[in-house]
């Protein structure tokens, strides 16, 4: 696995410095990006840097930039922010004033975004992120920030709407059903937190346990304790990684019975991977997924650019490409569809054209809101499946029918 | 406040989840008295005050972990941690231990921490920063119309954490090392005259801590999740159960440690699982408190 990705590596290199020589005609744009290489957001990082190079390879694979009648390639500076907000913005400080950076692709994880928009707003230069979903960055009123990804507090709300359309279906009020939310107490988490709460409280639901779970969680029992004995209707948990693999060890130890159960970092934790058929009927959200009938131009269509993406980066051959490298890919996509609309190099042209942004691709539509949130692709509820995923929400795109209850 | 009510109340509505929340403590706990026992050793033996301590738990997880990935039976983890750790704590007493024994509290602190943050970003680096478990695929067992669970996993893993206990213990007092280390602690100069080889005893007495935590990292990956950067939340209960009960006070590191397990899964449920650690970190603040009165109280008579 390592001995892979290190020849990867070295592969890519040398192939870079070849292709550099071939496409000497093409310019240069250079784009910078802090990103988490060490630390606790390292593994998802790691995806999001994947992501942003394959984009780039596959954009210099098809012609490049055209802007102008000239081609381009983008070219990105990677710094390390070590997981820490700070480093991040400093780095992005040293990207803009010693690098001279004029366009930045996002950081890992909605903390660090905060950290950073703040410096690229005092420039004026524009940020295309992929992987900061928090709702507070798009309410602060910046006009430089630009997220392809769905606001977090979207994340697990169908689930609330889901556990209605069930009630219903058996002939029950949607304000019988009772909620349990159990959340990290980190930015992302409680925003899917307030999401949850919002639309439940339009159902008039009742929400018997809301929990905050710790930063180093390990054990959950006392929650699921508690979820016994108060028996909701629908559980939502979300703890990164972390709080999946919890969850769903201790949902099976415990055999706790909830007719309904959503989760978030499914595919992070591998909780099909790691507890087998203790996972199955639990519903996981996500960004994205490559069974989803989005296509376009550059990559195909969402199953393609999985395929594709594989056959670049081995490492990932055996499991399902995360959203996050899908975004990430996504970003760049717009960086290059803004550029050619814009016409231009220069960071304001380029600023309206990405405002202006309305195209479909592999990752799903991209229109920004006068916040810069996307608002044109729906989040996605997949039900673990006798161990795949399968999509069971929205319905328009659904695949497959919900089992229902749970267990 | 009504949500602290409740809580309370679910407890006398439901009685026999004050049992399950025990059970659950003492399980937990049962571990951490492992990790804190490796520590009341180094810390009397040597006075050394190690806070990397839950790094080298974590990173016996991994030991186990990996070898799982590559196809090996959970259950030899625990040994294999144990000497591969062993042997990792052995490196680490040579390399840095052994300069800063001599020196005062504050180098041994730095250099533990420094350690810490170390041995974090190195796992983080080698396996990555996601959570990692050992599913040992056995069943679970249910009584009391499904109330209390216990694992056969978590059973096994308390058992083991058992057996290491009673193994360390009756070695500290038979073995000719035993004795060694023993006299070592009480006088180390009188150790020395009296032909001991201290320097000897004291790397063992490191590679022993060691080679405990790694064995109970492997016991915490069979039952529980890790993660490189969870070795803090470790080495925080350890430290909170060697100053609650003192050092060389074996009986009463393992009494609090089932203690402080179960009191943390009170707090859990009472205040929210939020504040589970919460409730540890009280406890050493109120224990610290006793202490300072006792000592004042102390004091005064001497005057």
């Amino acid at each position: 696995m390592k001995k892979y990705s290190m020849l990867s590596i070295l592969m890519a290199a040398v192939s870079l410095l070849f292709t550099q020589g071939a496409m000497a005609a093409c310019g240069e744009i250079h784009l910078g990006s802090a990103i988490s290489l060490t630390g606790k957001y390292a593994t998802n990082g790691i995806h999001a840097k994947n992501g942003y190079d394959y984009a780039i390879q596959v954009i210099k694979d098809n012609g490049g930039v055209m802007i102008d009648g000239k081609c381009y390639n983008f070219r990105v500076t990677y710094y390390d922010d070590e997981s820490k907000g700070d480093r991040g913005a400093t780095l992005a400080e040293r990207l803009i004033s010693q690098d001279k950076v004029q366009y930045m692709l996002g950081p890992y994880s909605s903390g660090m975004t905060k950290a950073i928009a703040p410096v690229t707003e005092k420039y004026q230069i524009p940020m295309i992120e992929a992987e900061g979903a928090s709702r507070s960055l798009f309410n602060k009123g910046y006009k430089y920030l630009f997220a392809v990804l769905s606001t977090s507090e979207q994340y697990l709300a169908s689930a609330v709407t889901l556990a209605a359309e069930m009630a219903q279906k058996q002939g029950k009020e949607a304000s019988s059903v009772k909620v349990a939310i159990a959340v990290e107490n980190d930015p992302f988490s409680l925003d899917i937190r307030a999401g949850v709460s919002e639309d439940a409280a339009k159902f008039g639901m009742n929400i018997v346990i809301d929990e905050k779970l710790p930063r180093d969680l390990s054990d959950m029992s006392a929650i699921l304790t508690k979820v016994k004995l108060l028996k909701p209707d629908l559980l939502i948990v979300s703890g990164h990684s972390k709080g999946a693999a919890t969850a769903v060890r201790q949902l099976e130890e415990q055999n706790i019975q909830v007719p309904m159960i959503a989760l978030t970092h499914c595919e992070a934790a591998n909780v099909i991977g790691n507890f087998g058929a203790a996972a199955n009927d639990i519903l996981c959200s996500t960004q994205w997924a490559e069974t989803l009938s989005y296509k376009d131009d550059l990559f195909g269509t969402a199953a393609e650019y999985e395929q594709n993406f594989k056959k670049a980066y081995p490492e990932y051959k055996d499991k399902s490409v995360p959203y996050q490298i899908a975004q990430a890919s996504a970003a760049v996509y717009v960086f290059k569809d803004a550029f050619e609309r814009a016409g231009s190099l220069d960071k304001e042209k380029l600023r309206d054209a990405i405002a202006a942004t309305d195209m479909m691709t592999f990752y799903g539509g991209i229109k920004f809101a006068e916040a810069g949130n996307n608002i044109a692709k729906p989040m996605v509820l997949r039900q673990i499946q006798d161990g795949k995923y399968n999509v069971v929400a929205p319905s328009a795109f659904a695949s497959h029918k919900l089992n229902w209850p749970r267990k | 406040m009504d949500q602290f009510l409740g809580n309370i109340g679910l407890l006398f509505e439901f009685p026999i989840v004050n049992l399950k929340i025990i059970l659950d403590g003492v399980m937990v706990g049962a571990l951490f008295a492992l990790a804190a026992y490796g520590l009341a050793l180094v810390w009397g033996v040597m006075n050394v005050k190690n806070l990397a301590q839950g790094d080298f738990v974590i990173a016996g997880g991994y030991v186990s972990w990996w070898l799982v990935q590559h196809g090996f039976p959970a259950l030899l983890g625990v040994p294999v941690a144990f000497v591969v750790m062993w042997g990792i704590g052995w490196v680490i007493y040579k390399l840095v231990i052994s300069r800063v024994i001599e020196r005062d509290l504050f180098t041994s602190l730095l250099a533990t921490f420094g350690l810490a943050i170390m041995m974090a970003q190195i796992m983080n680096l080698m396996f990555g920063s996601d959570t990692q478990s050992v599913d040992l695929g056995y069943p679970t067992l249910h009584f009391f119309d499904g109330f209390i669970d216990l694992p056969i996993a978590k059973l096994i893993g308390v058992g083991m954490a058992m057996i290491l206990a009673a193994g360390v213990i009756i070695f500290m007092k038979s073995s000719r090392m035993g004795q060694a280390i023993r006299a070592t602690a009480q006088d180390a100069r009188a150790a020395r005259v009296l032909g001991i080889d201290t320097e000897k005893v004291y790397a063992f007495t490191f590679s022993l801590n060691s080679a405990i935590c790694g064995a109970a990292g492997a016991i915490i990956v069979m039952v529980w999740v890790i993660q490189p950067f969870y070795g803090i939340s470790y080495s925080i209960r350890a430290f909170v159960i060697v100053t609650a009960a003192g050092l060389g006070n074996l009986p009463g590191v393992i009494a609090a440690g089932l203690g402080i397990g179960a009191l943390e899964q009170y707090g859990a449920h009472i205040f929210g699982i939020g504040y589970q650690q919460a409730v540890a970190v009280l406890l050493l603040l109120l224990v610290l408190l006793y202490r300072l009165i006792q000592q004042r109280r102390n004091r005064q008579v001497l005057k």
